[in-house]
Order: C-alpha cells, then structure tokens, then sequence
C-alpha cells in the first residue's frame, strides 16, 4: 500500500535520510527502530507531508504523491504522535478535537460518529465535553488514535505511540492497535526506538542507523538472532540483556 | 550520609481537604543503589525529593522522621536546604533540554556551583567544569563546554547536567527517570556512567523509574511504589521471586522479545493494593 522508493531528505544541505526504501503491504504493520537521529521519523513526517522538501518516489497504493499532499490523501493516512499532550489543543474540548477532521472532510454525523469513536478506543461518553489536561496520559493518547482513525484512514503513521506512557498503559494501548487493526484492516507504519515494542507489532522490521536503512528483517529472524548488520545485532543484545531479570 | 525516613506523608491542599499523594512510606538508606519504582501518580518523585526539602508549594509534608545525614528536612531554614542542595546532594531530572539553562554554554552552567559551593575563581572553576565533562566521558569537553543546550543531543545533555551535579562532591545523587527521554542505547549507557561514577565516588543514589527491569540492572533494592505506598522491598536480583501482584504485573505487561505474545496482560488493579 505505501512504497518508498530511494527517499532522500536533506536539512540545510546536511543529508538526514539517504536513500531508504520499503514497502508496506495493505492492512500489515511494519516497523523501523533506531536510535536518535538515525531518521526515522523524519520518514514518517516526509510520509505525513509534513516535510515538503524531499526526493525519490512515494506511492500510495501506485500513484505518486505529490509534495502537497491533497485533502483525500488525509482521509486515507493520519499520523500519531509520541506526546498526546503535546499534539491535542490545550483550550479545545475532545469533542471539538474529534469534530475537526469530521468538518474537514465534510462528513457529517457528528452526534453519533463521536461517542462511537471514543467507545472503539475504550473511552468513556464522559470525556466527550473535557479538556486534554483533565484526562490521564493514556487517556490522550486513545484520544489522539481515536482523532486519527475518526475519519476513516486506511493507514496510520505511529511515531512512538507509547513512549511517553507508563508500561501497564503502554500494554493497553499496543492491545488497542493490535484489535483496531484487526477490526478495520488498518495498516500500520510504526517507528520507534524501542526494540521489543515494535517487534511486538510489527511482522517485519527496519533499522536505521545514520539516515540509511541498514537491515530489513522479519520479526522470526530477529528473534533467532539471523542478523545482518551488526547495529541490528547490538540493538537486540542490548534490548535482551535489559529484559532479562 | 545518612538517609533515614519513617512514616512520610505528603498531601496537597484542595478544595476537599489534604488529598494524599505519600503515605506512610519508610526508607533507610547510606551509600547505597536503591531504585524506586511505580507508574505515574505512585509518588516516588516527591518521595524522593522530600529528602532534599523538595516538594512543590503547598506540598504538606509530614513524617515521624525525615533526615539528611541527621538533619531534620521537616524542620530544616532555607539555608540549610541550600546547603544541601546542589552541594551534598544532586538532582538530576528527566529532561536534559528543559532542566538545563538554554542561554548559559554547559561550562558556564557547570561552574556556577563550582563558584557558589566552593568558591572557585572564574578560571579554576571554567577548568574544573571542562575537568567534569571528562568525568563525565564527553570527548572533547573543552569544546562541549562551550556549546548551549540546544547544540546538545539528548544523552550529552544528560551528561552535562551529570557533570553539573557533580561539581560539588555530592553524597546522594537523586535520578529522576534521567533516562526516560533518551533512547534505549544512550539509556544503557547513561546508567552505566552514573552507576560507574557512584561506586567511584562512594555516593549514595535513588534512582527513580516507571521501568521495572531496567533499573533492577542499575540498582541494589528495590522499592515498587503505588498509590504513595511502598508496596514490595525486593533485592534487585530478586525480581523474578517478587509477590505482590502489582510488581508482577508491571514485570509482565512489557512486551519482550524473546517471550512474543499477541496480547499484552493488562493490568487489573485490586483496590486493595491501595489500604495498608
């Protein structure tokens, strides 16, 4: 569904992505992990059209994006944040904050389309009329999913979903993306530094290191140590030896 | 040094009363690792501040006992915090990019304590600073010294702000989620350095985190705190062997890599947890 081709991005000259290309089927999840600076998100944003200033090719489903990304093309793909707090409105209520894309891409129903969204991410109706700083941390985050997935997106861009969060509301909310993909066959994009966390979502992984995309692997492989490079194999001893108690 | 803290209570005042955030935790520390750990709301910061005379206005600290090296914290003038503070004991906090001064260069930063505690010239507390950046392992410290917050990745920032705390000889250094903010690399590698500087300097550390077996590595016991309880005391290799249902499910709700699971376990909490 989405296909990368020799992506290159540059900051001021200095090259911050060389060259990555992947592919990631209909309705699977794939995963880039890596540390800092390696990239990674700024493939998500280049994705998201946040970054217009890029080269190589992007397709979605084989036609091309164009740098400026149309308003159809936000009906299909959204993106989720690392912070909630950070990328909800202080001063707007979630119901205005779920009503906006629904206004945006003149779908109407906002009575019954609302509540039903915050239900499908296990938010209670009385949410509806609060403000972000009166929810709890997870609370945000389902409210930024539940924003994202209100108008219907085909695909998500996850930028560290669950790195802001406790690990008990961490497990909640990887358990939210795994049923919401199984209910509406979303395909999922998900970076992150955190190893064991992408793998848990994603059957096939990338890693970056320096702007390049190093290794590409399943998730079997990486478990059983087949590893190529060797920023791979220190990502997995460091993130097994942690693990172990 | 001395940590000694018996029957802690802190609240907040609200419309409705004192509404607990601490209660009734006890610790007795020396030099020593002691890790707490609990999800946000548990109480562990203001815990672990409270030994310094930290918590935030209209905190109402109560405790049968609360002191710093025989000092009563609850008791304490402002001086004699001060005196503690950024000189015997050291603060470091998660976010290297908000704790640090965004318009001082991290020499100057760092020889500010350097001047204030020990009363340094300008010039020997500038080669103190660059002395620390190296205690620190930063390359180059002569020229990191020079550089502005902004010009710092993540885990430099944090080895500014560890170099900091360290300028005035600290016996306690307090990390407060210092890795949260970094990636799993720099993590590792930002506890090794402050586990590796507190056995060289002899200092006593609480290390305060949400992540479970990742500060057991780093750490000699374990507090797991929650709802301002101290729910389980373990030794940090102890962890397998925990009881209370709470550590266990913090233990069990991270996703792992060589135990895949297509469903996490999510955490159901027993009210229980919460009463004495």
């Amino acid at each position: 569904m989405i296909t990368v081709e020799n992506l290159i991005v540059r900051f001021g000259g200095v090259p911050v992505v060389k060259g990555v290309s992947f592919t990631v089927g209909q309705g699977q999840s794939f995963g880039i992990v890596g540390e800092s600076g390696s990239g990674k998100s700024t493939v998500l944003r280049v994705l998201a059209g946040l970054i217009g200033d890029w080269q190589g090719r992007i397709q979605l489903d084989g036609a091309e994006l164009p740098p400026r990304r149309s308003r159809s093309f936000f009906r299909r793909l959204q993106m989720v944040f690392q912070d909630p707090y950070g990328s909800l409105h202080p001063r707007q209520t979630i119901d205005r904050q779920l009503a906006e894309p629904l206004i945006v891409h003149d779908i109407g129903g906002l009575d019954t389309r609302i509540p039903r969204a915050l239900e499908e991410v296990a938010l209670p109706p009385s949410l509806r009329f609060r403000y972000p700083h009166q929810l709890s941390g997870g609370q945000r985050q389902r409210v930024a999913i539940a924003r994202a997935l209100i108008a219907g997106p085909e695909a998500l861009l996850l930028d560290e979903p669950t790195s802001a969060l406790d690990v008990s509301v961490q497990a909640e909310i990887l358990n939210l993306l795994v049923d919401l993909q199984a209910a509406r066959g979303l395909t999922y994009l998900l970076v992150s530094h955190n190893l064991a966390v992408v793998a848990h979502l994603c059957p096939r992984i990338s890693v970056m290191q320096a702007g390049a995309l190093v290794e590409t692997l399943s998730v079997d492989d990486l478990r059983a140590g087949r590893i190529l490079h060797p920023h791979t194999a220190s990502l997995r001893e460091l993130a097994v030896e942690l693990e172990a108690v | 040094m001395r940590i000694e803290i018996e029957d802690l209570h802190i609240g907040f005042r609200s419309p409705n009363g004192v509404q607990p955030a601490v209660r009734g935790v006890d610790l007795a520390m020396g030099a020593e690792k002691v890790a707490i750990v609990g999800e946000s709301g548990s109480g562990k910061s203001l815990t672990a501040r409270a030994v310094i005379g930290l918590t935030p206005r209209g905190a109402v600290v109560r405790a049968k006992t609360l002191r710093f090296d025989g000092i009563d914290i609850t008791t304490a003038t402002p001086r004699t915090l001060g005196a503690i503070r950024g000189k015997r004991a050291g603060l470091i906090m998660q976010d290297p990019k908000f704790a640090l001064n965004p318009v001082m260069t991290a020499g100057a930063q760092i020889a500010e304590p350097l001047r204030r505690h020990k009363g340094l010239s300008r010039r020997a507390a500038r080669e103190a600073a660059i002395d620390l950046l190296a205690q620190v392992q930063i390359r180059d410290p002569a020229a990191v010294a020079e550089r502005y917050p902004h010009e710092l990745s993540g885990g430099m920032g944090q080895r500014v702000m560890i170099a900091m705390m360290l300028a005035g000889d600290p016996e306690l250094l307090i990390a407060d989620e210092p890795t949260s903010a970094l990636d799993a690399t720099v993590q590792a590698e930002i506890l090794r350095l402050i586990e590796d500087l507190v056995a060289r300097r002899g200092m006593g550390l609480i290390l305060i985190s949400h992540d479970l077996p990742l500060v057991a590595h780093f750490s000699d016991r374990v507090l797991v705190m929650y709802a301002g309880r101290v729910v389980e005391r373990l030794a940090a290799g102890d962890l397998v062997r925990s009881q209370h249902p709470y550590t266990r499910g913090l233990l069990a709700c991270m996703p792992s890599l060589n135990h895949p699971r297509t469903r996490l376990p999510v955490m159901v909490r027993d009210p229980s947890w919460a009463s004495p």
